[in-house]
């Protein structure tokens, strides 16, 4: 026990960096995911198709890849620099390569959602004249976002504990970076163990509920 | 039955043909439809009297022939499909109100979107065609919470507040509890009354007797017969027609 408070204001500090990461690959996923998804069900060949190569790579990619590919290959290969500072850079593309590769999920769960809404409400948006990108942002992604609002919660979870192989990018500063450097140091711990698994339940337990709130609020009735 | 003396007819088939897979739906389809004139299509169920309702704003593409709308080809896509469609209202059999938008939401999406009318604007006008087809008070439920004949009181408000130059119903009342067909029939013979030009696939008799100017029967992807309501339904000229009639007259 004495060692997990000893180690407990750096082991937070990591849990932070996990935070951090968390929040923007959010953003970065649902956005991309976003796009994909669009991509996915345009009128295009060509966009369709990049899209299912997009989500078929990156989901079928092992993570531990996905971002030692952005560090090793984009980053140090090609050029793909954020910031002088090396943890600044490093920071950045794990949290992007998170972003991209949970895009792929977040892309999928929404298609899903999309073959919820009937085709009736595309046709019904397209007879009073909406364009296609208008129908799909205005009448059916709305609708297929509510949809799949719980399953979208499930990527969030899986994203978040994602973030803990940043290492594999070259992050060094997370939670689990930090924890097997103090194991290195001192040999393993089961109380530092639970403390970071306390810390990952406190985090995303409530976000299981609230997604499950979430979707039975918003859902919509047909 | 010609609106401010254009003669010209507001939407003309010209040897229309489509074929779904091995299923020849429609055949050489020719029909003009009047401005201001109210047609009513009928015919045996997978006759393709939806089919044509439906390409008449190019929900169903057609193989062969062509559509002119307003002295236009039907644009085949983008944005001047889009402003085509935006002329002609839709009533569809399932109602298909925006699921996850209020009544009123629904009726000013088109105009605020499409047309770039002013939001205000778009919402008074919203509450005016919700009062005339009677359901003002419920603006701002979800369509879930209405009955159907509500619901399509509401779709109809919606394709009117696009002003559109015909609004088509494919089988408007069909999905209806029997007591609510009479409520969407008496907007629809309003909207008919006002010289609305009205594309209407139905089943309703009454309505067609009442409101219509000319009866198109088809069986088969086949215009069978073309009439007055009148003539039609007392003196038909085809067996077909006979016999489709006398089937959904007796009882």
């Amino acid at each position: 026990m004495d060692e997990l408070i000893t180690h407990a204001p750096e082991l937070a500090r990591g849990f932070l960096e996990n935070v951090k990461l968390s929040l923007v690959a959010l953003v970065v996923s649902f956005i991309l995911g976003t796009i994909l998804v669009a991509m996915r069900v345009s009128p295009t060949p060509v966009l369709r198709a990049a899209g299912m190569v997009y989500v078929n790579v990156v989901r079928n990619t092992p993570l531990t890849l996905v971002l030692a590919f952005s560090a090793l290959g984009l980053s140090d290969q090609l050029g793909l620099v954020f910031s002088d500072q090396p943890e600044t850079n490093s920071f950045w593309i794990v949290s992007l390569g998170l972003g991209a590769y949970t895009a792929a999920f977040v892309c999928e769960a929404l298609r899903a959602g999309i073959n919820t809404v009937p085709m009736g409400q595309a046709e019904a948006s397209r007879a009073i004249g909406l364009t296609f990108f208008q129908t799909l942002t205005m009448i059916i992604l709305p609708q297929a976002f509510r949809a799949v609002i719980a399953p979208l919660g499930s990527v969030v979870i899986a994203m978040i504990k994602n973030s803990t192989v940043a290492t594999a990018g070259g992050y060094l500063l997370d939670s689990a970076a930090r924890m097997k450097i103090i194991f290195d140091d001192t040999g393993a711990s089961i109380p530092i163990f639970l403390g970071v698994i306390a810390a990952f339940m406190a985090l995303i337990l409530p976000i299981g509920y609230f997604t499950g709130w979430l979707s039975r609020k918003l859902a919509v009735v047909r | 039955m010609t609106e401010n003396g254009d003669v010209t007819p507001l939407v003309k088939l010209e040897h229309v043909d489509k074929h779904f897979g091995a299923l020849h739906v429609l055949r050489d389809i020719n029909l003009t439809v009047s401005r201001g004139e109210v047609l009513v299509v009928i015919g045996p169920s997978g006759s393709g009297k939806s089919t044509l309702c439906r390409a008449m704003n190019r929900l169903e593409t057609i193989d062969s022939g062509q559509i002119i709308f307003d002295g236009q080809p039907l644009p085949a896509e983008g944005k001047a499909l889009a402003r085509l469609r935006s002329e002609v209202g839709m009533v569809f059999q399932s109602f298909n109100l925006f699921a996850h938008k209020t009544i009123r939401e629904n009726v000013t999406l088109g105009p605020v979107k499409v047309r770039k009318v002013a939001k205000d604007a778009a919402d008074r006008r919203a509450m005016e065609l919700l009062e005339r087809v009677g359901i003002a008070a419920q603006a701002d439920k979800y369509p879930a919470q209405l009955s159907g004949g509500q619901q399509q009181r509401v779709a109809i408000a919606r394709a009117l507040a696009m002003d559109p130059k015909m609004i088509l119903f494919d089988e408007p009342t069909s999905a209806l509890d029997p007591e609510m067909v009479q409520e969407v029939l008496d907007v629809m013979v309003g909207l008919a009354r006002d010289g609305m030009t009205m594309v209407v696939v139905t089943h309703e008799m009454g309505f067609a007797r009442k409101a219509a100017n000319r009866v198109v029967f088809m069986a088969d992807g086949q215009i069978v017969e073309e009439n007055t309501p009148d003539e039609f339904f007392t003196n038909a000229q085809t067996d077909r027609a006979r016999d489709f009639l006398s089937k959904i007259l007796t009882h």
